[in-house]
């Protein structure tokens, strides 16, 4: 028996028989969530993938609560269940679960409204940079040089630092996660179980049919993301960083895998010219120059 | 027996929120509306009112806050208007869909652009389609009184609707006027809470997942059981407007108020809002001049009161449909529904329709009797109708 496996136990609140498609990191991201929250935990859907994943009414693959709620709206719903729970006196967690497109994009401000006023939900982001779910189009997450129908040339220009700017709100927590690495994500969720206030997790999450790769190639991909230092792990409570799993050693770019591993896997970036891989590589280091930056600052505000 | 105070209409719809105990208010600032929500904000504060206040960052998080607070199974209120009502249009339509008694009060005011403050119904029109009840008052008390009565009705088990209160911007919301505020055991005992275990409640020892895909062989159900409750929503506001009467004395008229409609009547002037105040003293002057006129209120929008405007056009010699709201390109939308109302009645009396009082022009007693006149001339000349001049 699997560690996750002693630690969370076996039951399932994702049922078998969904929708999604073979090899999605969401519903993977999704279970081992709910493994964690248990029974008690009322679901938020938005317009996403998440709103097919779970089947076709009168079919459900949600064994929680679940309650589907316009493409901006997870976070403001979610609230609103909070309180409600609260006044009617039930006990339980709120997850909003989104997609990347609900979070940096169409409900920006229902995100941040809600972790301003620092509701007591948890918000995951389920980033599979793009809009997946209507055909892959480009999205604010929508790395450099990639491919989406929108951006049939690759995408130019920097992406939006979605983990960075929910970071800035100084929440009680929030953490980057990836499907490669689901003890890490685990771990962070029970950490934001046990915190009261608004938390925001955001899971890098590969998709095979946006990113152009074979289903079952989802977990070397994600693996891949965090080994060549294109996603960075860390989680931070008030906006003070630290770096978590793999991505702890990667702060030395020496010991980071080229960029080209996590590339080459994904038919999205077969016609990336070299200057937009060059683009990206400066962008990744650029990311980890910030990150050096917020830990001198914790490490400065340390006593 | 309640205390007579001087309300605005604002006032008089926080009253009428707070004394139906609402359990969670979602507040976005919209001119004219935010003294509705100010006055919320202040009994929760001072703990005269028990509610979760959620300050939302727009109004489309406060519908979709509203949202997820019914599902839950507790009571909700909030309030908008105008473009604020447009914004949160999308969860405006699934709060419908979602079957959830949300009670909203709309303080009417026009669209832009260009900018406007001032009222109009373009706003409360617009949601037409929505699925909401909508109701419209023509006075502080009525604001009051309808919020508390509509709670009732949104959360009957077979309405499950939600439901909008408009009361015109400025003429209602900032004008102070006498109201009859009832007692809160009073009230108490005409709205209990709203009973658990309603239906689309989500519940962690009930797990459902609500509003996932309903593919063409069942959506078209969803639709029409709206359609259904909508209709049947008919007869709860008669028997809710009957107990209320009961219990506090008011009545203002369930789908529709008339005032000296009499049998001998020749003519009727239909109106929504603060102009069928208006109105009610026009037929005044008429009457003192021997015209035999009546107004009638069109309280109810939706559901439609298609039988009340029926049995009321029977005998008359013209109607005269003012409306403070305009569909380009076709006319005012009350206009439009009561000549869809009458289509199959043999025998039609002539209609006139006016569209007045846009962004806040004054319709005044004395406009709409001059109306009333020249529309009773134009039933002999047969003058081709003018929506404006």
């Amino acid at each position: 028996m699997s560690k996750l496996v002693q630690k969370f136990g076996t039951d399932e609140w994702v049922l078998p028989g969904n929708a999604s498609c073979p090899g999605c990191s969401a519903v993977l991201a999704l279970r081992h969530i709910l493994k964690v929250l248990g029974k008690d935990t009322y679901l938020v859907i938005p317009a996403s993938c998440s709103s097919v994943i779970q089947g076709v009414y009168p079919r459900t693959a949600s064994a929680i609560p679940s309650y589907n709620v316009p493409f901006a709206s997870a976070a403001s719903a979610a609230s609103g269940i909070r309180h409600a729970l609260n006044v009617v006196g039930k006990k339980g967690t709120v997850l909003a679960f989104a997609g990347d497109g609900a979070t940096y994009d169409i409900g920006l401000s229902t995100v941040s409204g809600a972790a301003e006023r620092n509701e007591d939900i948890i918000y995951v982001c389920y980033d599979n940079s793009a809009y997946s779910n209507t055909g892959v189009q480009k999205s604010g997450a929508t790395p450099i040089g990639a491919w989406t129908t929108t951006t049939p040339t690759g995408r130019e220009g920097w992406p939006k630092d979605m983990p960075l700017i929910m970071a800035a709100h100084q929440v009680p927590y929030m953490a980057t996660a990836s499907v490669g690495y689901l003890n890490d994500l685990q771990r962070k969720v029970k950490e934001a179980k046990d915190i009261e206030g608004f938390r925001y997790i955001h899971i890098l999450a590969p998709c095979t049919t946006g990113w152009l790769f074979p289903p079952s190639q989802t977990i070397k991909v994600a693996k891949m993301s965090v080994l060549t230092g294109f996603w960075i792990l860390f989680e931070a409570e008030r906006g003070m960083i630290r770096l978590t799993g793999p991505s702890k050693r990667l702060k030395d770019p020496s010991k980071r895998e080229p960029l080209e591993e996590f590339l080459k896997l994904q038919d999205r970036f077969k016609d990336i010219t070299p200057e937009q891989k060059k683009a990206l590589q400066e962008w990744i280091d650029f990311q980890w120059t910030i990150m050096h930056w917020k830990m001198i600052e914790y490490l400065e505000k340390q006593p | 027996m309640g205390k007579i105070e001087l309300l605005r209409g604002n006032y008089a719809a926080s009253y009428g929120a707070k004394l139906s105990k609402v359990q969670v208010i979602t507040a976005y600032p919209i001119t004219p509306q935010t003294s509705i929500v100010e006055v919320l904000a202040n009994c929760c504060a001072s703990g005269e009112l028990d509610a979760a206040f959620v300050r939302v960052e727009s109004e489309h998080s406060a519908m979709s806050a509203a949202i997820g607070a019914s599902a839950v199974g507790a009571r909700v209120f909030t309030a908008s208007g105008s473009q604020g009502l447009l914004y949160m249009a999308e969860g405006v339509h699934w709060a419908a869909g979602a079957r959830l008694p949300i009670v909203m009060a709309i303080v009417n005011r026009a669209l832009a652009a260009p900018w406007s403050v001032w009222t109009d119904h373009q706003d409360a029109i617009s949601m037409r389609d929505s699925g909401w009840i909508q109701f419209f008052a023509k006075n502080n008390q009525e604001v009051l009184d309808t919020i508390i009565q509509v709670y009732k009705v949104a959360e009957d088990v077979n309405v499950c609707l939600p439901a909008m209160v408009n009361l015109d911007g400025f003429i209602l919301s900032h004008t102070v006027m006498p109201v009859d505020i009832p007692e809160q055991e009073e009230v108490d005992d005409f709205l209990p809470p709203r009973p658990p275990g309603a239906p689309y409640e989500l519940d962690s020892n009930n797990p459902m997942t609500y509003g996932n895909i309903a593919d063409p062989t069942c959506y078209d159900e969803f639709r029409f059981s709206m359609h259904e409750a909508m209709q049947y929503s008919k007869k709860m506001i008669k028997k809710t407007t009957r107990e209320f009467e009961r219990k506090f004395g008011r009545n203002h008229g369930a789908l529709l108020e008339e005032y000296r409609c009499t049998n001998d009547a020749e003519i009727i002037v239909f109106s929504m809002g603060t102009m069928a105040e208006e109105a009610e003293i026009a037929v005044d002057i008429l009457r003192d001049e021997g015209i035999r006129a009546g107004s009638a209120k069109v309280r109810v929008f939706r559901p439609f009161p298609t039988e009340d405007i029926i049995r009321l056009s029977n005998g008359l010699k013209a109607i005269l449909v003012i409306d403070r709201n305009l569909s380009f390109g076709l006319g005012g939308a009350v206009a439009s529904e009561i000549k869809a109302s009458l289509y199959q009645e043999k025998r039609k009396p002539f209609l006139r329709e006016r569209v007045m009082g846009l962004g806040g022009r004054d319709v005044t007693a004395e406009i709409i009797a001059e109306e009333m006149e020249k529309t009773l001339g134009m039933v002999e000349k047969e003058e081709e109708v003018v929506i404006y001049e």
